[in-house]
């Protein structure tokens, strides 16, 4: 039939379908145009940066580069014998370097993590390899520390041959690749990591529950009221919302502590003796409370904004309808807020479970999560290839998380205040 | 919510139970607030209370910890304030220029790829703080600007933007597009319509974002802490190595001032959103 109609033509003689797609075309570069400043902006310091972070995760060119003539001469080692005098004369060869360049140290500390041991040998080679002789290098080396003649380590520096590892990924699971090259777990005693996952997402999910629980009932309250009490209302609730961070923690510290307000109370109602205080802080009981305060507003303003939308004569058509008010909020009420309840707990879910500066403060050992890991190895054991691995481990999880959100409630529904 | 007279029984005793667990959650979020003011007029050096301010003795609250803020020799606050402040300011504007004009182009219903592009742009409010703190700084390292105000300063718009973003997008989202068109037809270029016609009709929404992007400067510690050197020292990382170390009653007397400052920042918000809310037609 279309080809029947004769074609619609502008002013200027050209199709109307093509001016309008040219127009539309135009319409697009526009708002791209605009949106083009924060979206490279962001791309370049922030997107690329985590990308960067996954680069640096599985890099292992460290060693690769301070040992490539090592390497090279053991591609044709099988790792069953001690490597023949080849591969020593290569690795007496890149030492030699190494240690001019005072770089020994690194290599020592790169080894080490692979196999415990290395550091002390790898100094007392430095020490010996200066008198070293000419030749027969396999020897020599051999009989500086009688580890230098164990297969084992020679297998394990050959193990950091590969550009690229997936053993800090390893590393953040408790797991490692053992002598045979199979993934096992480390010993029972030592699995930090595995506790700190799952402490977090432990703390996380209660924090979750306790904060649904709580806001709840309050959010019902503020939706409900008339305007003048809920307005006075909603300000406990924004008023820590704005408040910093830092400060509601510190005020946490001041109630916690064994001399503290809380305590004191505990004492005055002679639930608990002078001279035997509980300890609220440093411990997970201080995480739990005051990551609860801290986060319930996110909990309650998603709710109330869902809430606020009910009508009430539905509530009352229910108990028209022959439902007690139990029945009528259970099958009527309750069903109409899920939404909210969706979004407030996965927001709480996903800030919980990045959470650092709070259980920093009050947590204590027992207290910490992941987060605290990570920081911890940003900066004090600058091993920023295992920070930034379990980094993004967390940030998988949230990612999941988010998805889930997205699903549920659309990211363009997200409401502040 | 008085109760009807025909209620029974045992729904009014629920009801009171119920009044009864609100009162307590409020007294939960609020109160904490509210122990810092009278402790950080402390005359004594501990944090609990002294028997003098129990009986309300005048002599046992002083002005001694805000001096000490002031005044002290040793303490930072006078340049971590300074600080705070320009980097919060210049992180604001940053983030309020870019945010808004994101935000135009994202309600355009010709915006190709919109829900990918949000979702980038709003991602470093999703990722968990420690990450874009260890990845932001891997930038800045490598571009030469940690332990720099610049360096800082552009952290924290990465941070500010997507409150920006979030907030001029719901704003624009009632907006009305024919005052634009009636604008062009008669002869405004884009700039001056946008200066003239629609910045005016979303400023609430730009303010409350910009008050957004300047708390979450202002109160930023995670990746402060990763950036900054001993120069570029803001007020949250002194109370954050106060509160490691030793907690002492100068660090209340800040978070009192802190306090104050919120409450102006909640009361400017409030206002913003209820003007905008007029403004947009949404009566409640």
């Amino acid at each position: 039939m279309s080809s029947e109609t004769k074609q619609i033509l502008t002013t200027d003689g050209i199709p109307l379908e093509v001016s309008l797609k040219k127009a539309e075309k135009k319409n697009k570069i526009k708002a791209f145009l605009l949106v083009a400043p924060l979206l490279f902006f962001l791309i370049i310091t922030y997107v690329f940066p985590i990308g960067d972070m996954l680069f640096r995760s599985v890099d292992d060119k460290m060693v690769t580069q301070m040992l490539p003539k090592t390497f090279k001469a053991m591609e044709n080692w099988d790792g069953q014998e001690l490597p023949d005098e080849e591969v020593f004369a290569a690795f007496h060869e890149d030492f030699i370097k190494l240690v001019e360049d005072k770089r020994e140290g690194k290599l020592s500390t790169q080894l080490n993590y692979t196999k415990n041991g290395f550091k002390s040998i790898i100094k007392k080679l430095r020490r010996k390899s200066k008198s070293f002789e000419e030749g027969n290098y396999k020897e020599q080396i051999m009989s500086v520390h009688k580890r230098w003649a164990d297969v084992e380590y020679w297998r394990a520096i050959q193990r950091r041959a590969p550009e690229f590892t997936g053993q800090k990924y390893l590393k953040g699971m408790d797991m490692y690749v053992n002598e045979e090259g199979k993934i096992v777990s480390v010993e029972e005693d030592r699995r930090i990591h595995r506790v700190l996952w799952l402490r977090t997402l432990e703390i996380a999910f209660f924090v979750t529950v306790f904060c649904f629980l709580m806001a709840y009932p309050i959010a019902h309250l503020l939706a409900t009221l008339p305007m003048k009490y809920s307005n006075l209302l909603m300000i406990c609730v924004l008023l820590p919302f704005w408040t910093s961070l830092l400060v509601r923690t510190a005020s946490w510290m001041i109630l916690l502590q064994q001399q503290g307000i809380v305590n004191d109370f505990f004492v005055g109602i002679g639930l608990v003796a002078d001279d035997n205080r509980p300890e609220m802080m440093y411990n997970k009981t201080g995480s739990y409370v005051a990551m609860t305060q801290i986060l319930l507003p996110f909990m309650v303003l998603p709710l109330y904004s869902v809430m606020k939308t009910i009508s009430p004569s539905l509530m009352r058509a229910g108990k028209s309808l022959g439902g007690t008010p139990f029945v009528a909020f259970w099958k009527v009420y309750f069903p109409l807020t899920i939404p909210g309840i969706g979004a407030g707990c996965l927001l709480v879910f996903i800030l919980a479970i990045g959470y650092y500066i709070t259980p920093a403060l009050v947590g204590g050992a027992s207290g910490t999560l992941i987060s605290n890991q990570i920081a911890f190895h940003m900066k004090s054991t600058l091993d920023w290839s295992f920070a930034s691995a379990m980094g993004l481990m967390l940030l998988s999880g949230v990612l999941v998380i988010y998805w889930l959100y997205n699903k549920i409630v659309g990211i363009d529904n997200i409401k502040l205040g | 919510m008085a109760l009807p007279k025909y209620t029974e029984p045992h729904y009014r005793i629920w009801h009171y139970i119920y009044l009864t667990i609100c009162a307590a959650v409020f007294f939960f979020l609020i109160a904490p607030l509210f122990v810092i003011f009278p402790l950080s007029f402390n005359a004594e050096e501990f944090l609990s209370f002294s028997d003098g301010m129990k009986r309300l003795d005048p002599d046992a609250f002083s002005l001694r910890w805000y001096k000490d803020m002031i005044y002290g020799t040793k303490n930072p606050w006078g340049l971590a304030a300074k600080n705070s402040f320009i980097i919060a300011i210049f992180a604001t504007i940053g983030s309020v220029i870019l945010g808004t004009v994101a935000a135009l182009g994202l309600s355009s219903r010709h915006m190709p790829y919109k829900g990918l592009i949000m979702a980038v742009l709003i991602s470093p409010m999703i990722v968990p703080l420690i990450i874009s703190g260890v990845a932001i700084f891997f930038f800045m390292a490598k571009a030469g600007l940690a332990a720099t105000h610049t360096g800082i300063v552009l952290a924290h718009i990465i941070l500010g933007t997507p409150f920006v973003v979030i907030t001029v997008t719901a704003t624009l989202s009632g907006f009305d597009h024919s005052v634009t068109r009636a604008a062009a037809s008669l002869g405004s270029d884009p700039v001056n319509t946008f200066m003239k016609i629609t910045l005016p009709l979303i400023l609430p929404g730009v303010i409350s974002g910009g008050l957004f992007a300047f708390v979450t400067s202002f109160d930023e510690v995670v990746v402060v802490l990763f950036l900054a050197g001993l120069e570029n020292t803001t007020i949250p990382i002194q109370m954050w190595t106060g509160l490691r170390e030793q907690l002492s009653p100068t660090i209340l007397a800040v978070a009192t001032c802190l306090i104050i400052l919120s409450t102006l920042i909640l009361v400017t918000a409030e206002l913003l959103r209820r003007r905008s809310e007029r403004l947009r037609g949404i009566n409640r």
